[in-house]
């Protein structure tokens, strides 16, 4: 039973999102079980939160390799939403609005929660999304070694695109004579660079797209038929 | 039971069958999914569906339902633009079934060998005799998605497999929906390996829903705990690079799949094995063994040939606008091309 509830829930959800798909009627049921899943997913919030705090105050106590992080977590963790539901440093917007600072979004331009996220979230998260850029000049040295025809083609193609997109693309067209007034210049790499993403790229992808969406038909079907419940847990 | 007119006992037998079925009939029903009475269940759930659905479209929150009365219009339960779109779909689920039920049969089908997922005994294996855990990340977005679904019917049978050799498995997961339905996965792997106590919660554990902060403490974990095996498995925007760079520093085998065709390249230069695309839906029935599962990749392959079959057709109407265009009607407006008959009509609406 606690497993068959959840396969009929998901049948009947998936049944009629698809339906709803193909009868407008039935579009505001559609938008109903969203709305649903949005409040599961926000009570399972709670759920994470809890969670966290146990598995972090756990490291914690048991002194595991890397316990300090856990420690820096909690701290933001309380601190953040300390400073979130108590509203530090928001004002009221206008005079109509009570003179309370509650009264205010949390949110606030200025106030304790903007703060954090602007200048200790924000610049956090860029700092590590600049690090992809040495991770990808690391994954590329080791895909781009000329150790087969295939790897000497992939490198090849892989540095056309790459000059194809750069300033000295330019220099590919020093050597043609210079086109007439009011003409755009032409050049030649970053033609070969735009036939190779609109040509072989997207041919590629839309291979691959094509099986991807024939994969998620069948695994709905699975999904919805209660053929595989491995994801719930398996049979009962 | 088989009953014949000369049978001895035949009235004694007939009084029984009586009070067997007068019994059953007033014995509850008990609703179970088991693949063994797919029709019964199949249309059980049906009509239970249809009655919701029902229930549903006469519901009076139904907005639309009650301007279309309001205003005397007929309501219109179909859009007829997609009615060809309607018919592909119908079409390829109709295969789909068919080719599931004529396994379930017994007609065998060859499924071709997918290397990453050959390869997952191997990874399991590894880390056995390395002592180290196995890493398996079901990607970055909710269990709503397809491929976090998909993921989560992998992390099964991985979590059977090191069940089974009691390698320890951490799952750490950025959603909390995705966390309990991984431990679920994971604890019901563990009791199907005959190892009930090897299913540990706290190893499955909710990290947090930031993208980057989830990247950093899994990488974090790699980087000291140093796992021998790990799974990408899911889906995954910008930080399928940081995972798979951190697990190949750290000398792990590495098996990911996903569907974002734009992270498949960083998988594949990364890993050692990627599932592209379908292989990461392939995945689940094809480690389960299933004839019924195996079945549903064979009716996959029937999509695949409609597929192939309006992509020829799509190409032979472009060339054959190319080479003769058809001119203009009777009011000089441009004739359509003829290619336009598969995007607008056959495709229309998907």
């Amino acid at each position: 039973m606690s497993k068959t509830v959840p396969v009929l829930i998901a049948s009947l959800v998936g049944c009629l999102m698809i339906v709803a798909y193909f009868s407008p009627p039935l579009l505001p049921a559609r938008q109903i079980a969203e709305d649903w899943f949005t409040i599961v997913a926000t009570i399972a919030m709670l759920l994470g939160g809890a969670n966290l705090c146990l598995h972090h105050v756990k490291k914690i106590s048991d002194q595991e390799a890397g316990w300090g992080f856990s420690a820096v977590t909690l701290l933001s963790f309380f601190i953040t939403i300390a400073v979130g539901i108590l509203k530090v440093g928001v004002v009221p917007e206008s005079e109509q609005q009570v003179k309370f600072a509650w009264s205010g979004p949390f949110q606030q331009e200025g106030s304790g929660f903007w703060w954090i996220y602007q200048y200790l979230f924000s610049p956090i998260v860029s700092t590590m999304f600049a690090l992809l850029a040495f991770y990808v000049a690391s994954a590329a040295f080791r895909a781009f070694r000329a150790k087969n025809v295939e790897a000497i083609l992939l490198l090849v193609t892989a540095l056309i695109v790459l000059v194809g997109q750069t300033r000295d693309r330019e220099i590919t067209s020093m050597f043609l004579p210079p086109p007439a007034e009011g003409v755009p210049t032409f050049i030649p790499i970053a033609f070969v660079t735009n036939f190779i993403r609109e040509t072989f790229v997207t041919a590629g992808q839309r291979a691959i797209m094509i099986g991807i969406a024939l994969g998620v038909v069948a695994t709905s079907l699975r999904i919805l038929l209660g053929l595989d419940r491995s994801y719930l847990g398996g049979d009962e | 039971m088989e009953f014949h007119s000369d049978t001895p006992g035949k009235k004694e037998a007939i009084a029984m069958r009586e009070k067997a079925i007068a019994t059953s009939k007033n014995k509850p029903r008990h609703f179970a999914f088991s693949p063994r009475c797919f029709y019964g269940e199949l249309m059980h759930s049906a009509v239970k569906i249809v009655t919701l659905l029902v229930l549903l479209m006469a519901h009076p929150s139904l907005s639309y339902a009650e301007e279309s009365a309001d205003s005397s219009r007929p309501i219109s339960w179909f859009d007829t633009g997609k009615i060809s779109f309607a018919l592909l779909t119908f079409g390829v689920c109709a295969t789909v079934i068919i080719c599931t039920e004529l396994a379930r049969r017994g007609k065998p089908f060859y499924v071709r060998p997918i290397a990453g997922l050959l390869a997952m005994e191997e990874a399991v294996g590894r880390a056995t005799e390395m002592g180290k855990p196995i890493l398996f990340v079901p990607g970055i977005e909710d269990i709503k998605e397809i491929d976090t679904v998909a993921g989560l019917m992998v992390l099964s049978s991985v979590a059977k497999m090191a069940a089974e050799y009691d390698t320890p498995l951490e799952v750490p997961t950025s959603r909390a929906l995705v966390m309990t339905a991984a431990r679920e996965a994971v604890q019901a792997a563990a009791l199907a390996a005959g190892r009930p106590d090897y299913y540990n919660e706290d190893r499955i554990y909710y990290v947090t829903d930031e993208q980057f902060g989830y990247v950093a403490s899994v990488c974090g974990w790699m980087y000291r705990e140093k796992p021998a095996a790990c799974f990408f498995l899911g889906k995954f925007f910008a930080e399928s690079l940081f995972l798979a760079e951190a697990g190949n520093a750290v000398g792990a085998i590495q098996i990911a799949g996903t569907a974002e065709t734009t992270q498949l390249p960083f998988f594949v230069a990364a890993c050692d094995y990627t599932l592209l695309g379908e292989e990461l839906f392939a995945a689940s029935a094809y480690l389960s063994g299933e004839p019924a599962q195996l079945g549903m990749l064979k009716g996959q392959d029937f999509g695949k040939l409609a597929a192939i079959i309006l992509v020829l057709a799509g190409c032979v109407l472009a060339t054959w606008d190319s080479i003769s265009p058809r001119g203009k009607n009777t009011e000089g407006q441009n004739m359509p091309r003829r290619s336009q008959w598969i995007t607008d009509t056959v495709l229309k609406g998907g």
